[in-house]
């Protein structure tokens, strides 16, 4: 807990600090300075908005139709009305507390740049409550009537699409805009066209755009009251509304919630394909990883998430095509053997991000089912290996197109594609073994929701022990990366020097290291498991 | 079949079974009662090998469940009293599952498969996912996957919660037709009926100890009085809750009519 505050203060800190400085720079700029600080929190809040909806949407499902106190609730002498403010609360609560604390900087700084004094933080609270209020009626909303159309388990699959693939959508049309051209008016064609472009609202209809014309107008010395009035009175009235809508379509939706999604399924392309595949594992190993596959790609929530990692994963490479490296005339040598290196460390990074979300849970997982796993015949060494290697492959794969393909984009040399490699598939190899182990260490057996385990405490304490093994690796290969420059750059053959060949094997003997006691640890946890 | 010697189990300073030391015959259908938290279940799970037990041994058919776990597993077929299975596994793929953790599979699985399946009325649900399944039906599905493997001993908690009368009845029938053939069946219940009813042989126990076990005959001889099993438990178990149930009750319905 105490771990988890620091974070979240270094990473308010981060966000104050980095914002404070673009508004000292916007502050400086005469006439259209004050415009693009308002574009500005226009923009963030309208991204604040697009994710308040989304997981307002999500969240409603829960409270309002999948939660476990519904069935008290609903058989009891309770008034719709109330149902409706106290689970719409709740739903607000759940969805917003991380855009409402992500907001405590940004407002912060605008504050601290132009001197918003005392009365500031009254005016944002009366601000953005309202415009909390707003996404959390529409998402409920929304919600209510998909569940009329849809049983509420498909509406859930459905939801956690449509969310993921509009954030991966988001997220890439972000990236492929470059909003970092906006900061660069020369490249618009004068000075009046980038002026207008400015001063016309983002979306004058948007609750965002009310908050953003109240807030830069007390700022600027020029209250303007009628943003603040739109916002109370729009959620005044969609709260009401919200409630009459509750009150003539809820009993049908939570009737209708409570069908299950039966699903026929004849699942023969999985014993048929991959089962004859994986003939030579031995029975209990092969059904064990199709079990575990088969898990994977019948739970929407679990394979959902690989569209919003397919789209991290072209944003990573557009970056790194983005990287201004080769706009001189001769190639940075230096510059891109540099950042080939130090991509490694910020793969494993994504690599672990990945793990901690798909390998971590694993063993999680497995909580309920543990009275059949533990009284069958079957050796925990063998479910320890199913569940590394159904993790650990894919992950292996993806860390490899990662690297290959960063390194092509940044025409590395074949001495660093090759470290490259290497170092990435023993990386690899100890991040799934690391998530496994913490993840069993640290188990969630209670928790249904596989996103909500990596989240933990244990998540945490995987994340920061892997940054300290990718540390670890790239200070130990520095030496004969360093090396190869120098021997490169004086224009001298490379050779395995003694320091470059104990260098690689050290980095091989912390890798292995990081694989195998994890492994061992785990297995000695699992093995003290109680049920 | 099934041998207990001195087991112990402490969760913090909490001893949940206290040196119990019990012997199953092969061939046996043995009924292990006792009141709420008594330590049936506790036991069962270290006779299946899901808790390790603080002091004593389990021993299946000669084999140490700590020692030699996969031999002793391997004749065990656990019926747990919670249904928890793979949601997103259809009940043919459950149970192909469970025979494979038994190191079995192809044409006689699937053959045994429909077979139990049929059996236990699941036939039309077979590659339907288990997330539609019933309570009463996850349980029919549990029982099978106990089956699946042929084993010689079944332990099984609390077997008939959630099942229909029909499914009771059949699954009586199933486990006096598994002893007939030389199975072996240790079975917790608090159905005292279907205990008097369906054991060879009954085990009480009470704060973690058994209190009394033998044959109906023995137990009765045990307590010097010829009773039904029901008083017998309840003198056994320290006697019916000192409850004014008249008060309460008459509370209720003044409340009611008020």
């Amino acid at each position: 807990m105490i771990l988890l505050a620091v974070v979240g203060l270094i990473f308010w800190a981060a966000v104050f600090g980095v914002l404070l400085r673009v508004l000292r720079y916007f502050r400086g700029v005469e006439e259209i300075g004050a415009l693009l600080a308002g574009k500005l929190l226009s923009l963030v809040l309208l991204s604040f908005i697009s994710v308040l909806l989304l997981s307002n949407v999500i969240t409603a499902l829960s409270s309002f139709f999948l939660a476990k106190d519904l069935d008290l609730l609903v058989s009891s002498p309770v008034d719709r009305g109330r149902l409706y403010l106290a689970k719409l609360g709740e739903t607000l609560l759940h969805s917003s507390w991380m855009v409402a604390l992500m907001a405590v900087p940004i407002f912060a700084a605008y504050a601290v740049v132009y001197r918003g004094g005392w009365l500031f933080p009254f005016l944002v609270a009366g601000t953005f409550l309202p415009f909390l209020v707003l996404p959390a009626v529409a998402g409920s909303a929304t919600t209510l009537v998909l569940v009329n159309v849809f049983p509420a388990r498909r509406t859930r699959d459905l939801l956690s699409i449509i969310a993921l693939g509009a954030g991966a959508g988001v997220i890439l049309l972000f990236r492929l805009i470059r909003p970092e051209q906006l900061a660069r008016p020369e490249g618009f064609r004068n000075l009046l066209d980038f002026i207008t472009v400015l001063r016309a609202p983002t979306s004058p209809l948007l609750p965002s755009d009310w908050v953003a014309r109240s807030v830069m107008g007390y700022l600027g010395g020029g209250m303007d009251w009628l943003p603040l009035y739109l916002l109370w009175s729009t959620a005044a009235a969609a709260v009401v509304l919200g409630a009459a809508l509750h009150g003539r379509l809820y009993h049908t939706g939570f009737t209708k919630a409570q069908e299950g999604a039966e699903r026929f399924v004849r699942g023969g392309l999985w014993s048929g394909s991959l089962g004859w595949l994986l003939k030579p594992l031995g029975p209990a190993r092969r059904e064990f990883v199709l079990k575990d596959l088969k898990l994977f790609f019948r739970d929407t929530t679990q394979w959902s998430q690989l569209i919003l990692l397919g789209a991290l994963l072209l944003v990573y490479l557009f970056n790194i095509r983005a990287l201004p490296l080769f706009r001189g005339e001769q190639v940075p040598f230096f510059l891109v053997t540099i950042v080939s290196f130090l991509n490694l460390g910020l793969a494993g990074f994504v690599l672990a991000a990945i793990a901690a979300r798909f390998i971590f849970p694993a063993v999680s997982l497995e909580g309920r089912q543990m009275w059949l796993l533990r009284s069958s015949p079957l050796e925990l060494r063998a479910l320890l290996w199913s569940k590394y290697w159904v993790g650990t492959l894919p992950l292996l794969v993806l860390a490899l197109i990662i690297t290959v393909l960063t390194n092509v984009i940044l025409k590395a040399s074949p001495f660093m594609m090759a470290v490259g490699v290497g170092t990435i598939i023993l990386l690899t190899l100890a991040i799934g073994a690391l998530a496994l182990a913490f993840g069993a260490l640290y188990p969630q057996f209670e928790t249904e929701n596989a996103a909500q385990i990596p989240t933990s405490f244990g998540g945490l304490v995987f994340m920061m022990a892997t940054i300290a093994l990718l540390a670890v690796v790239i200070v130990i290969e520095s030496a004969p990366v360093y090396g190869y420059l120098h021997a490169a750059f004086r224009h001298r053959p490379l050779a395995v020097s003694p320091v470059m060949a104990g260098s690689f094997l050290a980095v091989v003997a912390v890798c292995l290291g990081a694989t195998v006691v994890p492994l061992r640890i785990a297995l000695k946890r699992i093995e003290r498991f109680e049920f | 079949m099934i041998e207990l010697l001195h087991l112990t189990k402490d969760y913090g300073s909490f001893r949940a079974v206290d040196d119990v030391t019990l012997h199953v015959p092969r061939g046996a259908l043995y009924g292990f009662l006792g009141p709420n938290g008594a330590g049936k279940t506790t036991t069962l799970r270290m006779i299946a090998g899901i808790l390790r037990p603080t002091a004593g041994r389990v021993l299946i058919g000669g084999d140490d469940v700590l020692a030699n776990p996969l031999a002793a597993k391997a004749r065990l077929g656990f019926i747990p009293d919670r249904p928890f299975v793979y949601e997103k596994l259809t009940g043919a793929e459950f149970l192909r599952f469970v025979a494979g953790l038994y190191g079995q599979d192809g044409q006689l699985v699937e053959h045994r498969l429909d077979e139990l399946l049929d059996i236990f009325e699941l036939s039309s649900w077979k590659n339907e996912l288990v997330e539609s399944y019933s309570h009463g039906m996850r349980q029919k599905l549990i029982i099978s996957s106990a089956l699946i493997h042929r084993p010689e001993v079944i332990v099984v908690d609390e077997p008939m919660v959630g099942l229909d009368p029909r499914a009771a009845r059949l699954l009586k029938d199933l486990f006096r037709g598994f002893v007939a053939r030389g199975g072996t069946v240790l079975m917790s219940t608090h159905t005292l009926e279907i205990a008097e009813a369906l054991c060879d042989r009954l085990a009480i126990i009470q704060g973690g100890k058994i209190v009394a076990s033998g044959t109906m005959a023995e137990l009765k001889a045990q307590t010097g009085a010829d009773i039904g099993l029901e008083d017998l438990f309840l003198r056994l178990t320290g006697g019916p809750a000192a409850k004014e149930l008249a008060a309460v009750l008459e509370d209720a319905g003044g409340g009611g009519s008020r």
